[in-house]
């Protein structure tokens, strides 16, 4: 869907971006990820052309970005800023409508597709007439959310999106984000510099550092299989983090010992081990996981053992 | 003349001129608005694209706005005439830079974000420049507009020295005639208006961004209105141009005589005399109000026409010297004196052409004519007492003052201080009562009309004759002031109508009435 080849930014003798190239696949989400200053923003403004390559080239759906007009190609790329980048003089509503005045929908055609996206974003309805400035952190960002998906356009560009709320509120709406239908049909470039962040919601990691990609993969690859030292320096702190939260029960299945499960109520197994840790809550020793027809009863223990075993075959 | 009128009464009386200048006045204010609004915002927002200029152009700009107002009148002359032109001209250049200014540091004062975000949902430059830019940077450009508009209602009032009419021919008028009501009467409605638009713009900068769009829309509708006020025709058409001094307006032996006593129709200007002459001479103006010695009156070759129905007093020039003066310096009196019979009003006039037009010095002017005339002694450089002579702020008296000075240090012993430039009547006047000079030369006509103020039958009885006025003002001034005006010296610095020798000759106009017949004669 997005090919991006061997692009360059320079700035003077400043290497912003250095030869970088990656692919996204159709309705895959790609985060950009690395420390500050590495070039993760002008990588991501080189796609919607806010900023023009120095050398390299860019396609989306096998056509140069160059092709056309930069505001008409913007007007197919959702983007969402840090800061959310609203216009403190449009109401919310004008503000979602942005996108769409300028595609010339008709006014009801606006109206709709407004509401129906404040209902799956959480909002209430008296914001439309409500200005940026009267909402909340967290409002305002699922607004920007709105304002870039209101012309459901299949490519999103997301700047630090969450970057800018308390932790709370980033969890709670990061895990909105991951359950929005909307955006499983997207493909998404995100650019983030909170490791836990990239790891829970992107199918694949680029992560960059000082211009060039370092290791472009998905978060099991990045931890297991590091490409150079600096990749497992960079993950070190959070590791075992990190690794609950990507690794999954179905990777451990084999790792079980063969204890069929008879419960009548079973859970997926296509869950995190983070997230598995949440049934044994409320007294429950044991839970019986199902992957397609099999399925398998585990009590805590076992499912900590496993995941021992996995991290040292994953790492031999 | 009534000393007890008060302003209101002014106000009342004068309303139909009030009412004219104060549309004018706001006219004059918002067509220059208008203009820096159509340049400056523009400017403002080409530099806030190319920064590189904005050093330059905004420079420039304060630049022009340091150039003292009547001096960029000035300059406005030559280029653009007089009238409307140059005072909209030099009222637009005072109004550019708050307009530019705001713009731009409008403009690049917006978040960049929301600048990006827009360029990133595909918003065109000029879609970002109408819906983001410009409305959010419109409170800081409606400062700078407010800025201008206060401004200009103050810059405006000086559009009366070039002929375009406002506020300020009530206010400068009103200082040379000594007349505060009149003063006020030009200046409480200017400083209304600066203060009405100040408060009234203050309130449209703190509406929200919502309605500011609306209201700035309203805002130039309102402004092209109001601009609309100085088209509003006021004269009447005639066959010449006159152009009045704001004081010869103002007074009974000015226009109000002219139109009074021989009914004079004429379309009129309000311009100050110091660019009055030079219009006259470039044929922008025909018949102008004009000092009958004044130098220019030779320079731009124009002659007076004779005032056959005698509105204009005698303004016969004689030495005004306090009574302590006399007794304090015994021979003063016969000194002054011996200028009295030698200077009529050719010669005055010839005088002042040499000190205004050639630019001699006063000092110079005085000497070789004391010598010509055989007065000259050289000084005696005596100290027997200091005799204090005073000036008004003219050429004529600078002259006057520097003869009485070097018949004084030649004929007797005392020596002499000068104070010559004390502004206008009053400050003089003031300073012999108060004792701070001894004397200086006067007018009879000022002294009848601005200090004495006599009724009506008075001034009837005294007529145009040269005696009879002299008389009552040396009585009148013993009286009530204990001041003496010693003998005239000989001249009669009058009021006068003036026109270009030429047109005179060739549409035979001699007189007052010659003209009005002219004027009449459809
Ligand atoms: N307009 C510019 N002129 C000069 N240097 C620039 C410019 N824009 C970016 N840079 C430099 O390019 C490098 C990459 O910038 P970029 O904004 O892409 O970093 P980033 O990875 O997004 O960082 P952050 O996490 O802090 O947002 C930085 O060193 C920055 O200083
Ligand atoms: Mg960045």
């Amino acid at each position: 869907m997005i090919s991006v080849q061997n692009i360059s930014k320079h700035y003077g003798p400043v290497k912003a971006v250095d030869g970088v190239s990656f692919e996204v696949a159709e309705g895959e989400t790609v985060a950009l990820l690395g420390t500050s200053g590495c070039g993760k923003t002008t990588t991501l403004k080189m796609i919607n052309r806010l900023i023009e390559p120095t050398a390299g080239e860019l396609f989306i759906d096998g056509k140069n970005v160059k092709d056309q007009p930069a505001e008409l190609l913007r007007r197919s790329i959702g983007y969402v800023l840090q800061n959310t980048g609203l216009f403190p003089h449009y109401t919310i509503e004008e503000n979602i409508g942005v996108v769409p005045s300028l595609l010339k929908w008709d006014k009801q055609k606006t109206r709709q597709r407004t509401l129906e996206l404040l209902e799956k974003l959480h909002l209430p309805q008296d914001v439309l007439k409500q200005y940026p400035s009267q909402l909340s952190g967290g409002q305002q960002q699922r607004v920007g959310l709105a304002r870039a998906l209101v012309a459901d356009a299949p490519v999103l560009l997301m700047d630090e999106p969450f970057g800018a709320l308390d932790n709370i509120t980033r969890t709670k709406i990061q895990e909105e984000f991951k359950q929005l239908d909307e955006l499983k049909r997207k493909t998404i470039i995100m650019v983030t510099h909170d490791v836990q962040e990239a790891f829970t919601l992107a199918d694949r990691i680029c992560l960059m550092h000082k211009g060039k990609i370092v290791q472009i993969g998905t978060p099991q690859q990045l931890l297991f299989h590091p490409a150079i030292d600096f990749v497992k320096q960079f993950l070190e702190g959070q590791r075992l983090q990190l690794e609950l939260a990507s690794v999954k029960v179905t990777d451990l299945w084999d790792n079980f010992s063969d204890q069929p499960g008879e419960d009548a109520e079973s859970e997926t197994a296509d869950i995190t081990i983070w997230e598995a840790f949440r049934l044994f809550t409320n007294g429950r020793t044991s839970v019986t996981f199902s992957r397609a027809n099999e399925r398998k009863k585990i009590d805590f223990s076992a499912l900590m053992l496993a995941f021992q075993q996995y991290q040292e075959q994953q790492t031999a | 003349m009534n000393q007890q009128q008060t302003l209101w009464q002014f106000m009342q009386q004068q309303s139909d001129k009030l009412l004219t200048q104060t549309l004018e006045h706001i006219g004059l204010t918002f067509i220059s608005l208008l203009l820096a609004i159509a340049v400056g915002v523009p400017l403002g927002i080409f530099i806030s694209r190319r920064r590189s200029f904005a050093g330059s152009i905004l420079g420039v700009a304060g630049v022009l706005q340091t150039i003292p107002s009547i001096a960029l009148l000035g300059f406005m002359i030559p280029m653009l005439g007089i009238g409307a032109k140059p005072a909209i001209a030099a009222l637009l250049i005072y109004a550019l830079l708050p307009v530019i200014r705001n713009t731009y540091t409008g403009i690049t004062g917006v978040d960049p974000s929301i600048k990006e975000a827009a360029q990133a949902m595909g918003m065109s430059k000029s879609d970002i420049l109408r819906k983001v830019e410009l409305p959010l940077a419109m409170p800081v450009i409606l400062a700078g507009i407010r800025t201008a508009a206060v401004i200009n209602v103050g810059v405006a009032t000086l559009a009366s020295f070039i002929a375009a009419g406002g506020l300020g021919e009530f206010i400068f008028g009103g200082i040379s005639l000594n007349n505060s009501n009149m003063i006020l009467a030009g200046a409480i409605p200017a400083a209304l208006l600066a203060i009405l638009f100040d408060v009234s713009l203050a309130r449209v900068q703190k509406l929200n961004v919502k309605k500011l769009a609306a209201a700035s829309k309203a805002l130039v509708v309102i402004f092209i209105l109001l601009a609309g006020f100085y088209l509003a025709p006021a004269a009447y058409g005639s066959k010449l141009l006159a152009g009045f001094t704001p004081e010869f307006m103002g007074r009974q032996d000015g226009d109000l005589g002219l139109k009074e006593k021989y009914g004079l129709k004429i379309r009129t200007l309000v311009i100050s005399d110091a660019v009055m002459y030079k219009a006259a001479y470039q044929k922008r103006l025909d018949v102008i109000s004009g000092y009958s010695t004044d130098g220019r009156l030779k320079a731009f070759n124009l002659v007076t026409l004779q005032d056959d129905r005698a509105i204009f007093p005698p303004y016969y020039a004689a030495p005004l010297v306090s009574d302590n003066a006399l007794k304090k310096f015994p021979l003063l009196e016969q000194t002054l004196n011996l200028l009295s019979g030698h200077i009529n009003d050719s010669v005055m006039t010839e005088l002042n052409y040499r000190t205004d037009y050639l630019h001699e010095t006063p000092e110079k002017v005085a000497r070789d004519f004391l010598v010509k005339e055989g007065l000259f002694r050289p000084s005696r450089q005596g100290n027997d007492g200091t005799v204090r002579i005073g000036s008004k702020i003219f050429g004529e008296q600078y002259i006057l003052a520097e003869m009485y000075r070097m018949l004084i240090e030649g004929n007797t012993n005392y020596a002499v201080s000068t104070k010559t430039g004390l502004g206008g009547t009053k400050i003089c006047f003031d300073a012999l009562t108060n004792n701070q000079i001894d004397f200086y030369p006067e007018y009879t006509g000022t002294g009848l009309l601005v200090m004495l103020q006599p009724d009506q039958q008075t001034l009837n009885s005294l007529g145009s004759n040269r005696d009879k006025t002299y008389n009552y003002v040396k009585s009148e001034f013993y009286e009530k002031y204990r001041l003496h005006w010693l003998k005239p010296i000989g001249f009669n610095n009058s009021y006068a109508l003036m026109m270009r020798q030429q047109q005179a000759a060739a549409l035979h106009i001699k007189t007052i009435s010659d003209l009005k017949r002219f004027l009449d004669n459809k």
